[in-house]
């Protein structure tokens, strides 16, 4: 065995569009002119079709316009394999303007042993180790999911508020409504 | 209980807060990370095939170039092997890297630093990391800039990397220094590290065995990932 250490995180900083949304840097015919990510829902897969839509709010109650969302969930059977037309990972930057991330994907299905529901990875200046929460879903028995469990009386901070056609969530960095973050 | 993914070190990374770097001050959750270890969601993520790849995407100095002309700046190659705290290869994983261009600049919307932009460079590429977890870029090397934190501030020379490993409990995003650079021990960005020896896995070396004679020099950079756990326990996609 060798005696290695994960190399250290540092921040994506705030130019983090270049490499991983490279259109939303302004670079618009790099790699084909698509970024990674930016759809998950590739043809006719089966499923409830929803619309996340995610927003980062810093200590002083502004949204973040600079930051990367990815989400990686698991599809209608609840599993994390192939899907025809359906991929598991998402990635989207937030708005310059409302720092809306929304993601076009399907209502995900329950892992054996867990709740329905979404991992949330965050990049962004000022976030020196990308910070990773979860999604749960305000219509499921999310009594019995383990991770749902351990946070406790603040797990409300991690539950998504159905809209039309699908659900908004608002992930609080600090302050009173500071959603629940992990260490995975 | 399953825990196919060691254990993060959050003592090795820098912390959440780190005052001396402005923008960690509002944009750090101020109550403790929770931990669990990884379940099915954690030990899986996105798979990235060679087919999704171009030709030039890993070289970033023709790779937004007109043709026949190419990037300014010092040519320089950098590779290393992508492997996890066991020393294993980690193949077939996505890197993804951008930078400044030569003078400083980045070819962003938002960056108005008063180095011109390089028509000829964009900043980005990617590859997928081969059977022994390797994996190279061709690239000039970034400038350092000035930045807004209150101060008179200056980025080392850097380039960030974004890193894929088998499961989301992985992924990693981080930043790569250059050899001898004054600006490293001056950045509160990089000394939110906690230790100077974690810093020191963070600079690559002038690599002179495969720097090409009159044409190109090389620095070396391996990446590190999360090892797996000492036990492995059969039921492993059990939830917790």
């Amino acid at each position: 065995m060798a005696d290695l250490k994960e190399s250290p995180s540092q921040t994506a900083g705030p130019y983090v569009h270049i490499g991983c949304v490279p259109t939303f840097a302004g670079l618009e015919d790099m790699f084909d002119g698509t970024d990674l990510g930016a759809r998950m829902i590739t043809g006719d897969p089966e499923g409830d079709r929803i619309t996340l839509t995610l927003k980062v709010i810093d200590g002083a109650g502004e949204p973040l316009t600079d930051a990367m969302i990815e989400i990686w969930q698991p599809g209608p059977g609840g599993g994390f394999g192939p899907t025809d037309g359906f991929s598991n990972w998402g990635r989207q930057p937030t708005a310059a303007d409302t720092g809306n991330a929304v993601f076009e994907t399907l209502m995900p299905g329950a892992p054996k042993g867990q709740a329905p529901h979404m991992f949330v990875w965050i990049a962004a200046r000022g976030i020196n180790l990308a910070l990773m929460t979860r999604i749960y879903f305000p219509d499921q028995d999310n009594s019995a999911d383990p991770v749902f469990t351990l946070a406790g009386d603040r797990a409300s901070t991690l539950v998504a508020t159905p809209v039309e056609r699908g659900f908004t969530h608002v992930i609080h960095l600090q302050g009173e409504k500071e959603t629940v973050f992990f260490d995975v | 209980m399953t825990k196919l993914i060691a254990s993060r070190d959050l003592d090795w990374h820098p912390p959440p807060l780190a005052p001396d770097y402005r923008s960690s001050r509002l944009r750090s959750p101020q109550s403790a990370r929770l931990h669990y270890d990884p379940t099915a969601t954690e030990m899986t993520g996105p798979t990235f095939g060679h087919s999704m790849l171009g030709d030039l995407d890993g070289d970033l100095i023709l790779n937004y170039a007109q043709a026949g002309q190419a990037a300014i700046g010092p040519r320089i190659i950098v590779h290393g092997k992508l492997v996890d705290e066991d020393g294993r290869p980690v193949p077939g994983k996505l890197i993804e890297l951008w930078q400044a261009n030569a003078g400083g600049r980045y070819r962003h919307k938002k960056d108005g630093y008063a180095a011109p932009l390089d028509p000829n460079f964009g900043g980005c590429g990617r590859c997928i990391s081969g059977e022994d977890g390797s994996y190279s870029f061709r690239t000039v090397q970034p400038g350092p800039y000035p930045w807004p934190n209150g101060g008179n501030d200056w980025r080392p020379a850097h380039i960030h990397f974004s890193v894929f490993g088998d499961g989301f409990a992985q992924r990693l995003i981080t930043q790569m220094y250059f050899e001898g650079d004054p600006h490293i021990a001056l950045c509160p960005i990089v000394q939110a590290i906690p230790s100077a020896k974690a810093i020191d896995t963070l600079v690559a070396r002038l690599d002179m065995d495969t720097t090409i004679p009159m044409d190109i020099r090389a620095y070396r950079f391996d990446i590190v990932l999360r090892g797996r756990s000492q036990t492995l326990f059969e039921n492993q996609t059990e939830g917790l």
